[in-house]
């Protein structure tokens, strides 16, 4: 079946019109190289180029000890930063055998939800101002500073905080946490509809969205497409729900779903996420047990020799993490598949025969982060 | 009174308080006044590229946006395009795919430009230094860095701050006999 559904290898005529948009390019958020085949304003074919920020990240956790890896995780998807963290940090637990204190699991999960938030705040505001909205990029930062101020209370960083250790967080959260966090979620529960009253209900923005880059379903699965970008095209696949880890299961949230499968549909997506993650974050904050903030462990973690592996949801789809290794304090292997990299490849099938204007719709409502793709 | 650009040592034009003092003395009448006017143009309205390789890029967003408020400064007007800009702020990582992309935006930049360097991965490598084959240990291996901006990302804040000194350092330059900058060591 996915024959039918990938086409063949492109070839190229030399007839071809071919313009490049990227590497520098401010709409493709980061260097990222798009070969694209026009014919007259129609788009005939694309060929993402990637590499330009390909920094061997998984050569270089071969020689890192896991805590080290860590950090190098962060610079992967950096607006997700806490959920990169987790996923290796679950990879160890497991294979050391530990069993984390709830506590943590509750909060880890708070954060990751924050997390979340903040990506799909920055993701909306970047969709806006790369469609021309330029007042949308002030009011999703403005929102996004107040969950950064939370992070700077409890990690002292505000972007990549590296707050997970194998075994449980690098220290307690700060005592105001909960208090800040409930602070926050009041406040953008009335900002979040200012949202949708500047962009969603906009005509100049729907009719830019509406009907552009559709993916349908058997697209989806055939690229491993995941994340809200799947779930635009009605593809359940939130490993939250599937697999849940930390808290997830003690939690009641919907799985947004849209069967439509086009810009506007991913566009939802994200949007009813931010609802839900906020509904996540109410129902675990009054009630994070009291504990130890990390397990015991050992100051050199040494993985038995095996194979080990964890998923868990990013803000752009299913972060999986491979660990092979042969006893010793560094990982043999260690891959990660990364939501970016499938989710990037689907590009020509869903601007293939559309304008080039809509290229940077479609672009925006994957919400790619290079430096995920190039690792 | 003061020092001449001739008297001054190479290091110490990375001295704040050399360029300021460099400022206040004398020199022709009429050319220095007009300096005083130009420079003053031009440190008032540093317009930087867009041009953002990975996690530095968010915190130059954040500093751009509401809280921050780059406008304030006059770098306010984010240019697509390198023939309208007169300041690079690299921000992220330079691997060695993007060396060539980066010269070339690089030298169409019209003069006078600057760079930024902004975070560890374009100061020196940063987190990427050791075991990584791929990673520029450093973008003033490509071009010629007038600030350098340490952290991994720095804050907002921090980008404000090397923006200021950006702006101290375009105060010191004369048209008569400009300060010798990196830039001109490397050409």
């Amino acid at each position: 079946m996915s024959e039918e559904i990938i086409k063949d290898v492109i070839v190229r005529e030399n007839e071809d019109y071919i313009i490049n948009m990227g590497p520098q390019h401010p709409s493709t958020h980061g260097v990222l190289r798009f070969e694209v085949c026009l014919k007259g304003e129609t788009v005939k074919y694309l060929i993402p180029h990637i590499g330009y920020i390909h920094r061997g990240i998984e050569k270089m956790c071969e020689a890192d000890t896991y805590q080290q890896i860590i950090h190098l995780t962060d610079r992967m998807d950096y607006l997700s930063a806490h959920i990169n963290n987790e996923a290796v940090c679950m990879v160890v637990e497991e294979a050391m055998q530990v069993e984390v204190p709830e506590r943590v699991k509750y909060i880890r999960t708070i954060l990751d939800e924050l997390n979340r938030l903040a990506s799909h705040q920055l993701w909306w505001c970047a969709f806006g101002m790369d469609l021309g909205a330029l007042t949308a990029f002030f009011y999703g930062l403005r929102d996004r500073e107040h969950i950064l101020d939370i992070f700077e209370e409890s990690f002292g960083s505000r972007l990549l905080h590296s707050f997970n250790t194998p075994g449980g967080l690098m220290h307690d959260v700060h005592p105001n946490f909960q208090k800040r966090t409930k602070e926050f979620i009041t406040y953008f529960r009335k900002k979040l509809p200012e949202y949708d009253q500047l962009l969603t209900g906009n005509i100049i923005f729907q009719e830019r969205v509406k009907g552009v880059g559709y993916m349908s379903r058997e697209k989806a699965i055939a690229y491993g497409v995941t994340g809200p970008s799947a779930r635009g095209s009605n593809l359940a696949c939130d490993i939250r729900k599937i697999a849940p880890y930390g808290a997830y299961d003690k939690v009641q949230f919907n799985e947004i779903l849209m069967t439509e499968g086009d810009t506007f549909a991913r566009y939802q997506v994200r949007m009813g996420e931010m609802w839900e993650s906020m509904k996540i974050i109410e129902q675990l904050i009054d009630n994070i047990p009291e504990g130890d903030f990390t397990a015991k462990m050992k100051p050199i973690i040494k993985l038995p020799a095996g194979e080990y592996f964890k998923r868990v949801e990013t803000a752009r789809g299913e972060l999986a993490v491979y660990v092979v290794s042969d006893g010793n304090k560094t990982p043999y292997r260690m891959k990660f598949r990364s939501p970016n990299f499938s989710n990037l490849f689907v590009m020509n099938e869903l601007a293939a025969g559309g304008k080039i204007a809509d290229l940077v719709a479609i672009s925006g409502s994957l919400d790619l982060v290079i430096p995920d793709i190039d690792r | 009174m003061g020092i001449g650009i001739k008297s001054m040592e190479y290091e110490d034009f990375g001295d704040n308080e050399s360029l300021e003092l460099l400022k206040k003395t004398g020199g022709n009448v009429f050319l220095s006044s007009i300096d005083s006017l130009l420079n003053w143009g031009r440190s008032n309205s540093i317009w930087p590229l867009t041009f953002a390789t990975s996690c530095c890029g968010i915190e130059m967003m954040a500093a751009g946006a509401s809280r921050h408020d780059f406008a304030r400064f006059g770098i306010e007007v984010y240019r697509a395009s390198p023939r309208q800009a007169d300041v690079i702020v690299v921000a992220g990582t330079i691997v060695h795919k993007m060396v060539p992309v980066l010269k070339r935006l690089y030298d169409q930049m019209p003069d006078p430009k600057y760079v930024i360097a902004m975070g560890a991965c374009a100061v020196s490598g940063g987190p990427f230094f050791y075991n990584s084959y791929s990673v520029v240990r450093g973008v003033d291996h490509v071009i010629p860095v007038d600030v350098y901006i340490p952290g991994c990302p720095p804050r907002p804040e921090a980008l404000l701050y090397g923006v200021m000194q950006l702006q101290r350092k375009i105060k010191g330059e004369s048209i008569s006999s400009p300060v010798e900058t990196d830039t001109d060591k490397l050409l």
